[in-house]
């Protein structure tokens, strides 16, 4: 019986098709209330004053906190989870982030007050009649003007909106020497534009205080609740962390944008002991666009040198990264230790330098969003490569195969240690193109181009080969990097007394799949049916703590944890197998589901040696009873997946309309347990990808308003936008964890942007033009043809 | 998202409709398939205390086929009319635009009246109507009174419909000009709804253009006629010279709309080449 490598449907599909998922909107409470928040419609005001009188009395109103509650509770805020220090050793600046604001708003969405009534209506009516007097300031969005002299200033004690600078690599002097004597040097300017996350599930919180337990209970849709109760309990609220349970129930998808801890959170979970009453607050989905946090938001200049032969010498990197106007949780993390770090890319590089300046602007948080880093980085990278191999008349894919690293496994070979703080862990990346190369049909494409020129029609081909460092993460090494909690995962195997089993795991599915490839990973490894494993995460109360998902985290180190208490109950099975067997546990073999003594018939099956250390009449002296364990893993390193997207567009040159025609991605994850959910996750990722390339991106208007904040604006990606994607994979295990695997769930969104962008310059390669701003519209295209 | 509180009434008559209207007058709204209304209460643009949903006023559906017109009753969902023989064979246009609006739910929901009520500039019917010289039944307490399609439309959602008034057909007259029709639209990526919508509608004889009637949507504030290219059109062979040199100057002296998906230049151009796509689609 093998379950690992085969496409088992997923167990979680049937009750989210038929619509019986339990998100946290679908909870309801005995005497439950439902808040509102009264938000700024400025980007930049002071507070003059909040009248809640006429509101207060409205029907069904149970209570309106402003600022003035808060501050007077002497709650700081959310704090950020992740330090990151000045060049100069300073650390970086953390202005409160107030869970309700008293003074000032610094981006449209700031909440001012919430509203707690016995029904939403109730709440929203007496929301509206809330009566707020605003100074309206002039605002920032755009962090380039943010940095510049008289730029209006987010937080007074921040002078030129710089939250910290910080830089990686070699040291710049000599990047910038090898760059001056360069045969050939390749300059881009470009934006990584802000995108918003958009999970289908808008957040949504239950804050409880049982007055019977002196126990708080939330509910909310997260995916990390172990981390939220953290931050709560002794950041935000100073709750004791035995008397507060957070529950991540079904969570309708997150895309890094609910692994941050929310002011809702801690808003609703201390009013819910201020009125005894719970309190939920579920977004509207034009809150989710103007609260959550959003991702990408980088303003870019890179430059790689090259010898005559087309080696790359050298690359410096300077980036504007957009915080909003607050650190989230992740915040600083994202444009340093998960992008800095990938810009070794896949190739010998050996100069690099990247320097990041962290800015403040009257905009929404940005935080890590799919990928979280790493796609900025492959968009630098392979935005340069493309551009180089054209500039220097080289073919791309050529270019590519000659810059790569060597192979190497890891295991006879060291990883390969960049200039930029990693060791990667196994690789070999020829292979991804080639095949990249094979499927698209190269050869037959080049002629096609060639044989459209002179038609309407303009074909372009875009590559992009990629390295991500997913598995996160090793604690001690991002410890060193300021992160501010751990990064290992926790997983508990309890077997009952019949043998079945219940996996307790510190991951957190929001759309991944995980209680089938977990169980999956956990019937093949005990040889037992996948119906006799039950996954279970989410809840703080049933699961030792855990880190949740994100990172494409959840197999390579929640897996491996689940891996480690297997080995555990399969250790102490074996002792009573031997036992009941008469035998040595050295005599023992375990395989499909029972032990046998080697050489001979006798055996004992799972079952038996499960009720037997339930029921330890007959049992080896001096063992504990029970048949359950629980263990922490820390993974060595990170994992390194890769791969090559291959994209052809077709220009309409009447129209500038383009169409993706094609969408080629080999990609390398190591090992896979189920193909299917893999490849999902591939197609979902690349569907982002492509998303911030043709259509996504949030558009501010002078006074910072989101202009597309509903979806008759946003552009989302949808189905009848996108080819049939033609997907492959290599496969390079991870030598560090036992299960070799490298994660999936960023790959499609990392690997594919710079593809399409690139593809489209290879079309418009006739029009002199250096760069196409994303999301490249068919009035970007057509004016570049016109223009 | 939830609206403001409102009394909801649903009238089975024309004549309970228009007294709930007369009663209640300003406080009020007339509610259809509920499409474009129920967004506006939803994102609270509009608290009218009183909803009058008139989707079960039987008169204001169906879509009879008549000896020289077809009425479109102003209930019928745009599923309907896409779906309709009727409107198919002589005037196919209509039942084009009908089935490029929104998705399946959209057209199963919404009414050709309520949308050419709420006349968002960039919505598909005003192009169609106007190119198949629609008139507009509409009623109130002084009875019925018929508008050509020519005076409905008077801006951005603004039309001739009066405060206490309903619209309850739309009359299409069957005619060799609408026989031969079509509608294109190049579509806004996120609504959906035409950044630049034609419908052109040629009758000819002898091989002559007899009369063309070209109109636009989504790209002025007010939908529009362009006389100019209907002019060059009328006499001519409908051949790809003849649409070339009338549609070479599309939407002139006409103030173009502009966001960040088409700045006014990009939608003037993009007016002439959906001009061109849907005449070469009669040639
Ligand atoms: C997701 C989505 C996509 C869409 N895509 C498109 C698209 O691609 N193209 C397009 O053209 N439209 C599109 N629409 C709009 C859709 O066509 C609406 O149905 C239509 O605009 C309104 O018709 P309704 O029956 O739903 O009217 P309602 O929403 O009920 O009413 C609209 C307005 O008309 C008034 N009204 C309704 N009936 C009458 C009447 N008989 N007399 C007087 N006033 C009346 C109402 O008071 C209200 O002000 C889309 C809508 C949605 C939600």
């Amino acid at each position: 019986m093998s379950y690992i490598g085969s496409s088992v449907k997923r167990v979680e599909d049937k009750r989210f098709i038929t619509g019986q998922g339990r998100y946290t909107d679908d909870i309801v409470l005995p005497q439950m209330t439902y808040a509102c928040m009264v938000r700024s419609p400025h980007a930049h005001a002071e507070i003059v004053s909040v009248d809640i009188a006429h509101a207060e009395k409205m029907d069904g109103v149970v209570k309106i906190f402003t600022g003035k509650d808060t501050d007077a509770a002497g709650i700081g805020g959310v704090p950020c989870g992740w330090q990151v220090d000045f060049k100069n050793g300073d650390t970086m600046k953390e202005p409160p982030h107030p869970l309700l604001v008293s003074d000032k708003a610094r981006h449209v969405g700031d909440a001012i007050a919430m509203v707690i009534a016995d029904t939403y209506a109730q709440a929203k009516d007496a929301a509206e009649m809330v009566t707020v007097e605003y100074n309206v300031l002039p605002a920032v969005t755009n962090s380039k003007v943010a940095r510049a002299d008289g730029a209006p200033q987010v937080h007074a004690d921040v002078p030129n909106n710089l939250a910290f600078d910080w830089e990686l690599g070699n040291p710049r002097a000599e990047v910038d020497a090898a760059i001056a004597g360069a045969h050939h040097v390749t300059t881009l300017e470009f934006i990584n534009q802000r995108v918003i996350c958009n999970a289908i599930e808008p957040r949504s919180a239950i804050g409880h205080f049982d007055t019977a337990y002196d126990k708080y209970t939330l509910y909310t849709s997260t995916q990390n609740p172990h981390l939220i109760r953290l931050l709560l309990c002794a950041f935000v609220l100073g709750l004791p962390e035995h008397k507060v349970r957070v529950v991540g129930p079904d969570v309708g998808g997150g895309f890094g944008s609910k692994i941050f801890h929310y002011t809702e959170e801690a808003l609703v979970v201390w009013g819910s002991n201020q009125i005894k009453r719970p309190i939920k607050w579920t977004a509207e989905r034009s809150e989710s666009f103007v609260t959550d946090a959003a991702g990408r938001d980088h303003i870019t200049t890179a430059k790689m040198a090259f010898d005559k032969d087309g080696n790359i010498l050298a690359l410096s990197a300077d980036t504007l990264a957009n915080m909003g106007a607050y650190l989230s949780t992740f915040a600083p993390a994202v444009p340093t230790w998960l992008h800095g770090t990938l810009l070794q890319g896949l190739y010998t590089t050996p100069l690099i330098n990247v320097s990041i300046d962290a800015v403040f602007t009257n905009t929404t948080a940005v935080d890590a969003y799919r990928g979280a880093g790493r796609p900025e980085a492959t968009y630098l990278l392979e935005r340069l490569m493309d551009t180089a191999a054209l500039e220097m008349g080289r073919d791309p894919a050529e270019l590519r195969l000659q810059n790569f690293i060597e192979p190497f496994d890891g295991v006879e070979e060291e990883g390969y240690v960049t200039q930029v703080a990693l060791q990667y862990d196994s690789g070999n990346y020829g292979p991804v193109l080639k095949r990249g190369l094979e499927m698209v049909g190269y050869e037959q494409f080049r002629a096609d181009q060639k044989a459209a020129e002179g038609t309407g029609k303009l074909l372009g081909i875009g590559f992009s080969t990629y390295i991500e460092a997913c598995g996160i993460a090793p604690s001690a090494v991002v410890g060193a990097l300021g992160a501010r909690a751990g990064l290992f995962e926790s997983a508990q195997v309890q077997v009952h007394p019949t043998g079945k089993v219940s996996v307790f795991s510190g991951s957190h599915s929001h759309g991944q799949g995980h209680e089938t490839s977990f169980a999956q990973v956990v019937a093949d490894k005990m040889g037992i049916p996948m119906e006799d494993v039950e996954i279970i995460h989410g809840d703080s109360d049933a699961v030792a703590f855990g880190m949740g998902t994100y990172g494409s985290r959840s197999l390579a180190v929640g897996g491996s944890a689940i891996v480690k208490s297997i080995e555990k109950v399969l250790e102490k099975g074996a002792k009573i197998a031997a036992h009941l067997l008469e035998a040595s546990v050295d005599d023992l073999d375990y395989a499909e589901g029972k032990w046998t003594v080697r050489g001979t018939d006798k055996s004992v099956g799972f079952g038996d040696v499960s009720l037997t250390a339930y029921v330890p009449h007959n049992y080896p002296e001096g063992l504990e009873p029970g048949l359950d364990f629980s263990s922490f893993y820390d993974p060595a390193n990170f994992t390194y997946p890769f791969g090559c997207h291959i994209c052809i567009v077709e220009i309409d040159k009447e129209t500038g309309v383009v169409k993706v025609k094609r969408f080629i991605a080999v990609d390398d994850v190591g090992n896979v347990i189920n193909p299917m959910i893999v490849d999902g996750q591939i197609h979902g990722g690349l569907a982002q990808g492509i998303g911030q390339a043709f259509c996504e991106g949030a558009v501010y208007d002078e006074s910072g308003q989101l202009v597309n904040g509903t979806y008759m604006d946003y552009v989302m990606p949808r189905a009848d936008d996108l080819p049939s994607f033609e997907i492959d994979r290599t496969v390079t295990p991870c030598p560090h964890n036992p299960l070799g695997v490298k994660g999936a769930g960023e790959a499609g969104t990392i690997g594919s942007t710079p593809a399409v962008v690139n593809a489209v310059m290879d079309a418009l390669k006739g029009y002199g033009i250096h760069d196409v701003e994303m999301p490249v519209t068919s009035q970007k295209v057509w004016n570049i043809i016109h223009g | 998202m939830v609206p403001s509180k409102f009394a909801y009434h649903k009238p089975t008559t024309l004549k309970e409709a228009i007294d709930l209207l007369s009663t209640h007058g300003d406080d009020s709204k007339i509610l259809s398939g509920g499409h474009s209304l129920v967004p506006v209460l939803k994102l609270r643009l509009n608290d009218p205390e009183h909803i009058i949903d008139v989707s079960g006023v039987a008169s204001m559906g169906g879509i009879k086929d008549n000896e020289k017109s077809i009425t479109i009753g102003a209930n019928s969902t745009h599923a309907e009319i896409a779906n309709n023989a009727a409107l198919k064979e002589h005037a196919p246009m209509i039942a084009i635009a009908a089935s490029m609006i929104g998705d399946i739910q959209v057209r199963n929901f919404g009414t050709i009246g309520g949308s050419i009520a709420h006349a968002d500039p960039a919505a598909d019917w005003p192009a169609v109507l106007l190119a198949a010289d629609a008139n507009v039944v509409i009623s109130g307490a002084n009875g019925n009174r018929t508008v050509d399609i020519d005076q409905f439309f008077k801006g951005l959602f603004m039309t001739a419909v009066g405060e206490e008034e309903i619209i309850t057909a739309i009359s299409i007259p069957k005619s060799a000009f609408n026989k031969n029709s079509t509608y294109v639209k190049f579509a806004q990526p996120a609504s959906r709804f035409a950044l630049v919508g034609c419908a052109v509608a040629v009758a000819n004889a002898d091989g002559y253009v007899t009369e063309a009637r070209v109109a636009f949507n989504g790209v002025s504030a007010t939908p529009f006629r362009d006389g100019n290219v209907e002019k060059s059109l009328k006499g001519s062979v409908l051949n790809g010279d003849a649409i070339a040199t009338a549609t070479a100057s599309v939407a002139d002296g006409v103030s173009i709309m502009s966001d960040h998906f088409a700045a006014e230049n990009y939608r003037k151009h993009m007016a002439g080449v959906y001009a061109r796509k849907a005449l070469s689609a009669l040639a």
